[in-house]
């Protein structure tokens, strides 16, 4: 039949399974789709996508396959043979549609129509064919059943399923939209390792353990506690502050307290730095130098089970990355901003950058410096696919 | 096909969603519903209920819910605390042996329509654990060496708010429908329905209104339709001169519930 159509999906990255594949054919076989392809189209759709982040992919490939296809949608069966008998065609539309009530009439015509049809019509009307209305036959209105003519408001209630597809109407879900709050809160929350391998205190109840033990107890009470499952992920979080990051501060923003305000990490440190780590970072995104920490105290403090999220568009000019920065502390010029990222990367088993930036075409001025550091670490675009791998990533060992 | 829905009176359901719906009981799947908060996911399962004339069952899951507390739960306890009272029947383990919801549901006289409400609010291994279930519409209580097979394969609708992925194995025995939030003719039209009597300019001030904020994309928490019902009967209520409505929003409160929402729509209308 259409098997095609399973191939170009499953090419497409569409994880189809055969089930599925049959569930679709039952439903056919059901009459499911009632025979329009409308019908069909929502059938497949829900059969086969199970995400209303694929619903527009799947139309493109919908659109792909069956593109061509003769359209057989809510039409009146003179329409139809007018269709397969292309010769007379045009006379035969025209006689079809002068029975139908309609006079021969270019668009200008309907539109100029549409004018004076506005003006002279004063109440609603629904049904019929000459007024501005739903349900009709009329040129105009919308729900309307007119083969050509003007669609005013509503939505396309008898529209082929190609223009369904075609509208694309499901752009908003793509995974790869640049996202918003509470996305970035789920895209967290995928960052947690329970364990009751804490040090706390056992002090939680243990419902099962309890009816055990008074079971082999004879049934006098024995009370068990265990220790509360926990999630035992630290965070420690950079983010790039000001100039180029300016543009971003609004989705930087979202991220800073989607992270606070996911409150399931066991801790969360929030330091900032302009265009790349150098010998300070600040506790405050105004970066004054009474917000100043060393970078060294960092690394010594925060250990090796730190998760490291590093935020920033890596967009600057060479010699911001490569040059050795002079450091006031001890008077000497000893890392460039390249060398921390590498020190970060060599001390942290997890840790991942997060660039709201498109990766700049080949051969940009900026460009570069973002090569340099997608080079030295793992690099994610902010969305909510960039930040699920991230998140992922973070959690798996290297 | 025996069933199918076309709505109900007091629900609006788009053809699309429909379709699902009777997409979903003749093949005999689970009806997987997402859709942004307020787009009336929940009240799909009421609505199918009420049209077809069959009681309804509601599983709402919990973060702490297992798939176990849907099947049955057998009372340990209980007859412990019995046997201790030398109450008479503590022998009979069937007497503490009590149903859950999907037990319920398999178990009644009659079809009935299950929603198991924001599946996603549970843990990851959750929809996985009701794959066998919710298949074979069967499952076995080791205890009282029973089996709980379902008379009449209810009709299950699943809701989830998309807080956790779900898995694959589950998803591909799903029929998915994510209900659009909806557009203004279709807003009018549900409003119609949860209000008798409306005054005209009214509703249309209050639509404007409504998706003027909406189409405002610094507004974090949108409002979504029980909002804006909330909202016109707070403006019917209080009969506020309708001129004022798109101009200065009362009871902004009803419909934003962020602070900086509501700033930041104030901060408009005064501009």
């Amino acid at each position: 039949m259409f098997t095609g159509f399973f191939y170009l999906l499953r090419a497409h990255g569409f994880r189809v399974s055969l089930n599925e594949w049959m569930t679709l054919i039952e439903g056919l076989m059901l009459d499911l789709q009632h025979d329009s392809l409308t019908g069909f189209y929502e059938l497949c759709r829900a059969v086969l996508v199970k995400s209303e982040a694929d619903y527009d992919k799947f139309d493109q490939i919908f659109l792909e396959y069956f593109d061509g296809v003769p359209y057989q949608d809510e039409l009146p069966k003179e329409l139809m043979d007018w269709l397969n008998n292309p010769a007379a065609a045009m006379e035969e539309f025209r006689k079809f549609l002068r029975t139908q009530g309609y006079e021969e009439k270019s668009i200008e015509e309907i539109l100029k129509m549409f004018e004076e049809r506005l003006k002279e019509q004063t109440e609603e009307h629904n049904g019929g064919s000459y007024w501005i209305g739903t349900n009709g036959y009329s040129n105009f209105g919308n729900s309307g059943h007119s083969p050509q003519g003007i669609r005013v408001g509503g939505k396309s209630m008898y529209r082929r399923a190609f223009q369904v597809a075609g509208e694309r109407r499901f752009r908003d879900f793509r995974k790869d939209n640049v996202l918003d709050i509470r996305q970035f809160q789920m895209a967290f929350r995928l960052l947690r390792q329970y364990s009751e391998q804490t040090q706390e205190a056992k002090t939680e109840f243990d419902v099962d353990g309890t009816v055990r033990e008074t079971c082999d107890n004879a049934g006098t009470l024995s009370v068990c506690y265990k220790r509360p499952r926990k999630n035992t992920v630290k965070v420690l979080m950079l983010m790039d502050s000001g100039g180029s990051m300016e543009y971003y501060s609004n989705l930087c923003s979202m991220l800073f307290q989607a992270a606070r305000q996911s409150n399931h990490f066991k801790e969360l440190h929030v330091y900032y730095f302009h265009n790349c780590i150098y010998s300070s970072v600040y506790t405050d995104p105004r970066m004054y130098r009474e917000h100043a920490v060393p970078t060294d105290w960092i690394l010594q403090n925060f250990g090796n089970e730190y998760k490291v999220i590093l935020v920033g568009d890596a967009l600057m000019d060479m010699y911001e990355l490569m040059e050795k920065r002079y450091d006031y502390r001890t008077s000497e010029a000893k890392w460039s901003g390249l060398d921390q990222i590498k020190r970060f990367r060599e001390h942290y088993d997890h840790l991942i950058w997060l660039n709201p930036e498109e990766p700049p075409r080949w051969g940009g001025y900026w460009g570069e410096s973002y090569g340099y550091i997608a080079r030295a670490v793992d690099m994610y675009p902010l969305t909510v696919d960039g930040l699920e791998r991230g998140m992922k990533k973070l959690l798996v060992n290297r | 096909m025996e069933n199918t829905f076309k709505g109900s009176k007091n629900y609006v359901a788009s053809p699309e969603l429909m379709n699902a719906v009777n997409i979903a009981m003749a093949l005999k799947k689970p009806l997987l519903i997402k859709g942004e908060p307020g787009t009336g996911k929940t009240m799909l399962a009421e609505a199918v209920a009420e049209a077809l004339g069959k009681k309804l069952i509601i599983w709402s899951v919990k973060s702490t819910t297992k798939a176990q507390d849907g099947l049955y739960v057998y009372d340990v306890v209980q007859r412990l605390y019995d046997s201790q009272f030398g109450t008479s029947g503590v022998d009979d383990i069937a007497k503490y042996i009590k149903l859950g919801k999907l037990g319920e549901a398999f178990s009644a006289d009659e079809q009935v329509v299950l929603l198991i409400d924001e599946v996603d609010k549970a843990d990851l291994e959750f929809p996985n654990d009701l794959l066998w279930e919710l298949d074979k519409m069967e499952f076995y209580i080791p205890e009282t060496k029973e089996t709980i097979k379902a008379k009449h394969r209810p009709i299950v609708i699943i809701t989830s708010n998309a807080e956790k992925e779900l898995p694959d194995a589950f998803l591909r025995r799903c029929i998915f429908h994510y209900i659009e939030f909806p557009d203004q003719q279709q807003m009018e039209k549900i409003i119609r329905v949860h209000f008798d009597h409306v005054d005209e300019t009214l509703l249309m001030q209050a639509m404007q209104a409504f998706y003027y904020i909406r189409s405002i994309d610094s507004v974090e928490k949108k409002p979504s339709t029980s909002e804006l019902v909330d909202w016109i009967r707070a403006l019917e209520l209080t009969g506020v001169d309708t001129s004022r409505i798109t101009k200065e929003i009362p009871f902004i409160g009803v419909l934003l519930k962020k602070d900086k929402d509501i700033s930041t729509v104030q901060r408009r209308l005064r501009r």
